[in-house]
């Protein structure tokens, strides 16, 4: 059976005909099977939902609790029939609940990874490497020049700012769900044990996580909080919070920003940042390229991110490859929607 | 070398003066000698050796990273050094074999001695030995090309700040010394005396004036002081001496302390008096001065061409003398350091250097009357090119900075026009949350009727208050954003009218108006005007004066 008669990129996303779902799509479809909880790959609106209970969990915190017709959670490792094919879910290392879905038609396994990262993070369950026939792999990071270095140091720069800083209030861009918590994680990790103050868009999921039983410390809502008391403090907001009005608030505020794409000054510069940290929710080039050697993959689906280098490095590599076009994905920390409720924070 | 990269990568993040000044000062304390001189040395741009080219950093990555991904990555990231930096390959060096990165002394010591064709090999095993961020640091470095938006004036002013010292008297002694500056971290540590400063011809820091305001001048008896034309060129100061052989060293330095004698090699011979001019660089055509725009032609010129200096030809309007050969004048009154540089300029006696006339007056009225109209008042022909009027206390010393109720400035009044708002961007620092840049446009016939067109961007003139006004109307009159830059609504009817004041008008092929203007700044908010009765194109081209076209030099 050819692969692209198991999956085929249509306008609402990844269709799998013989199992008759889509996988993350973008538009309302009958049947979708989703990755993991960031707003461009989980939508409201389809009939069934079948994702793992965190997923789900999220999507009801974003959404409400109609946010599908019905709904089906799914372990890591458990294995269900949908159609002709069979779907297993394995741990993909991006966000907490984040899968890849392994869909095997015949002896035909097709692995859609979504969104994955192969780098230690406290706040998930670590990536699987799972063997396959056509690996389906982002390129948000498809470029050699991103090469994400120990996460920790970049905390340590953070703290070393704050140091040097301490009248000044220290705030930290980052996307609500899985950034935040990880970078709280590693503050933690790092030794740093006073309260660590939530723009209102992060407290709700921020609580989901504690209540999955991740420990993060002390955490307080900035809401409220005296303009003198938040020196020296840290603050994690939404990304596109720290160049808002909302900053004001703030005593002479360090911008911080955790992102892969705080690699590249330019980037950086654009948004006003003045203390960049490279931390990133998705594999870095050698990361993408070690993953795609180790899954023993003869053939290579590229979808959103750079994937023309990516492809270039498959062939290079005596991979059969594509890019797939698929619209809608990337660059989720500019398409962030608040939080039902929460918006006024 | 990475502890050095590090602060250069925070300084090109950190975009107030304040906080960079601590983190160059941090730096200084924190690492030793002679690190910190050389690094002192980068930051003013101070180190000489030969620069690496770009073909030689291209042929570097070439021979060890695929094209087609080096191609991709460089579109991505614009920048040849970060990209080379970003992307280059781990060393495949065992472990314990490694060699340690290499301090900023050793880079600066080899790249000094080493030859052309040894360059190649020596910058690999540094990339190799360097992370990230030192490799992007050492590129920036071996090619010249900093530009992290770090002054040497800031540079200094932080090294002062190790020992509690007014930058200016390192600014004195700074011609003196070279790297890596041993002497003068020694003294800034209070380990040892203050350097001398040998220099024949050294910079002396440079008195500025106030902005004088209508509220100023009842307190003001017109008898304490002597008004002369400010003159519409540059600040300069011309200053020779003689060296331990007797021999004259001249030099002509910017008012912030920086040689530009190679830009000027025409006004050179006539600086043969030993003694130090303040005054205005000007362009004068058959004894005729010219306006700022045709002196701006001879500035920022890489290759000074014989044909530049017989179009452009050079000239220094005195205002003051502030050494006589071996003699020190700064501590006089002003009227008698005038008197001191009326002798000198005769003495000189020289085409190219004359004195900036006197403006007699005994009230302000008659001041008044004479800034208004220069020509009838003692400028004759030059009026064009004055600026407005100083005034100089008779008593007052030359003093370095700005200092209170000495000398004031009294400028002309600008060009005023009504724009409307088109764009604006956020600002840095403690504006970084507010929308305080504004690039504003008139109307001109487009191929669809009337439509605007930018002429100038300004992100001052304005009080907090009216910061706050435009910031409101920029958020709730987006049309459109192009990352940091939102489009604000302009139609005929629905827009902001700014009055913009400057000071001069440019023709500029760069910009789609043709016209660039000088020191635009924002007068006034007009609220009440609505945007089709702001001022047309024409009646800018109509302020241009015929102005030679550039040459091609």
């Amino acid at each position: 059976m050819r692969p692209q008669d198991i999956l085929l990129p249509v306008a609402a996303g990844l269709y799998c005909k013989p199992g008759g779902f889509h996988i993350d799509p973008v538009r309302p479809v009958e049947r979708a099977v989703i990755t993991h909880g960031h707003s461009d790959h989980a939508r409201a609106g389809h009939g069934a939902v079948l994702a793992t209970q965190e997923t789900l969990d999220m999507m009801r915190l974003r959404y409400g609790e109609n946010f599908a017709g019905s709904t089906q959670a799914i372990r890591y490792g458990e294995e269900i029939r949908l159609g002709d094919v069979r779907v297993k879910f394995h741990p993909a290392g991006h966000v907490l609940g984040s899968a890849q879905i392994a869909v095997t038609c015949k002896d035909t396994c097709i692995v859609a990874s979504g969104d994955y990262k192969d780098a230690p993070d406290p706040t998930c369950t670590p990536f699987e490497l799972v063997p396959c026939d056509v690996f389906i792999t982002e390129a948000t990071f498809g470029l050699p020049v991103f090469r994400h270095g120990d996460a920790a140091d970049e905390v340590r720069k953070l703290l070393a700012s704050v140091a040097l800083f301490p009248e000044r209030a220290h705030l930290v861009g980052a996307y609500s769900l899985g950034k935040a918590q990880r970078v709280i994680a590693l503050l933690r990790a790092a030794g740093y044990d006073a309260p660590i103050y939530l723009h209102g868009a992060m407290e709700t999921i921020t609580h989901y996580y504690q209540g999955r039983g991740i420990d993060l410390g002390e955490l307080r809502p900035v809401k409220g909080v005296k303009k003198t008391a938040l020196a020296g403090t840290i603050t994690l907001a939404p990304p596109s919070a720290t160049s808002d009005l909302w900053t004001r608030r703030f005593p002479d505020p360090v911008t911080a920003f955790a992102s892969g794409w705080m690699r590249v000054r330019a980037r950086a510069r654009q948004r006003g940042v003045e203390l960049p940290l490279v931390i990133s929710d998705h594999a870095d080039w050698d990361g993408l390229t070690a993953t795609i050697a180790a899954t023993g993959a003869g053939e290579i689906w590229v979808t959103h991110g750079q994937e023309d280098a990516l492809v270039h490095w498959c062939r290079s590599k005596g991979l059969k490859a594509q890019p797939l076009d698929l619209v809608g994905y990337g660059d989720e920390e500019e398409s962030e929607t608040p939080i039902q409720g929460e918006a006024e924070a | 070398m990475n502890r050095f990269a590090e602060l250069l990568d925070r300084l090109a993040y950190e975009p107030g003066r304040n906080n960079k000044l601590r983190l160059i000062t941090g730096y200084f304390r924190e690492v030793g000698d002679p690190d910190r001189g050389y690094a002192l040395a980068a930051l003013t741009g101070a180190l000489s050796f030969k620069h690496a080219k770009p073909a030689l950093i291209r042929d570097l990555i070439a021979a060890r990273a695929d094209e087609v991904l080096f191609g991709l990555s460089y579109d991505y990231v614009g920048d040849l050094s970060e990209t080379v930096a970003l992307m280059w390959p781990k060393a495949a060096l065992a472990a314990h074999n490694n060699p340690p990165p290499p301090t900023l002394t050793e880079v600066v010591a080899t790249l000094r001695n080493l030859g052309k064709t040894e360059l190649p090999k020596q910058l690999e095993r540094w990339l190799d030995e360097l992370d990230e961020t030192g490799r992007w640091a050492l590129l920036k470095l071996v090619t010249g090309a900093l530009r992290i938006g770090i002054s040497a004036r800031l540079a200094k002013t932080a090294a002062a700040a190790l020992g509690d010292k007014d930058p200016h008297e390192v600014e004195l002694i700074w011609p003196g010394l070279a790297p890596p500056y041993l002497d003068l971290f020694a003294w800034l540590e209070g380990r040892g005396e203050k350097p001398v400063n040998r220099d024949p011809a050294p910079f002396r820091p440079v008195m500025l004036a106030h902005a004088i305001e209508d509220g100023d001048f009842a307190a003001l008896d017109p008898a304490d002081y002597i008004a002369e034309w400010k003159w519409d060129g540059i600040r300069v100061q011309a200053v020779a001496g003689r060296d331990d052989r007797g021999h004259i060293t001249a030099r002509l330095y910017s008012r912030t302390g920086e040689d530009i004698t190679g830009s000027f090699p025409d006004l050179l011979p006539s600086l043969r008096l030993p003694g130090a001019i303040d005054g205005e660089l000007l362009i004068l055509r058959e004894g005729r001065v010219q306006s700022f725009n045709v002196l701006q032609q001879r500035l920022n010129r890489k290759v000074v061409s014989p044909k530049l200096i017989k179009e452009f030809p050079i000239h220094l309007r005195a205002y003051d003398l502030l050494g006589d050969d071996e003699n020190d004048l700064r501590e006089l009154p002003f009227a008698e350091r005038r008197e001191g540089l009326e002798r000198f300029i005769k003495k000189l006696d020289d085409p190219r250097i004359d004195l900036s006339p006197t403006v007699p007056f005994t009230s302000w009225e008659a001041l008044t009357a004479a800034r208004a109209d220069p020509a009838s008042a003692g400028a004759g022909e030059d009026a064009e090119a004055v600026e407005g009027v100083m005034l100089k206390r008779r008593d007052a010393p030359y003093l370095p900075g700005r200092p209170k109720g000495q000398w004031w400035k009294w400028k002309r009044d600008p060009h005023i026009i009504d724009a409307v708002l088109m764009y604006a961007q956020r600002g840095h620092g403690k504006r970084s949350s507010y929308y305080s840049d504004y690039t504003f446009g008139v109307w001109t016939e487009g191929e669809t009727g009337d439509e605007l067109v930018p002429v100038g961007k300004a992100y001052f003139g304005f009080t907090d208050e009216e910061l706050l006004q435009i910031d409101r109307f920029v958020r709730r009159n987006t049309t459109e954003k192009f990352g940091p830059v939102r489009h604000v609504v302009h139609e005929s009817d629905k827009g902001l009218v700014l009055e913009v004041a400057f000071e001069g008008l440019q023709r500029s092929p760069r910009h789609k108006s043709g016209v660039a203007m000088r020191f635009p700044r924002i007068s006034r908010l007009r609220w009440d005007k609505p945007p089709r009765e702001a001022d047309r194109l024409e009646t800018l081209e109509k302020m241009l004066k015929a102005e030679p076209a550039e040459i091609d030099v």
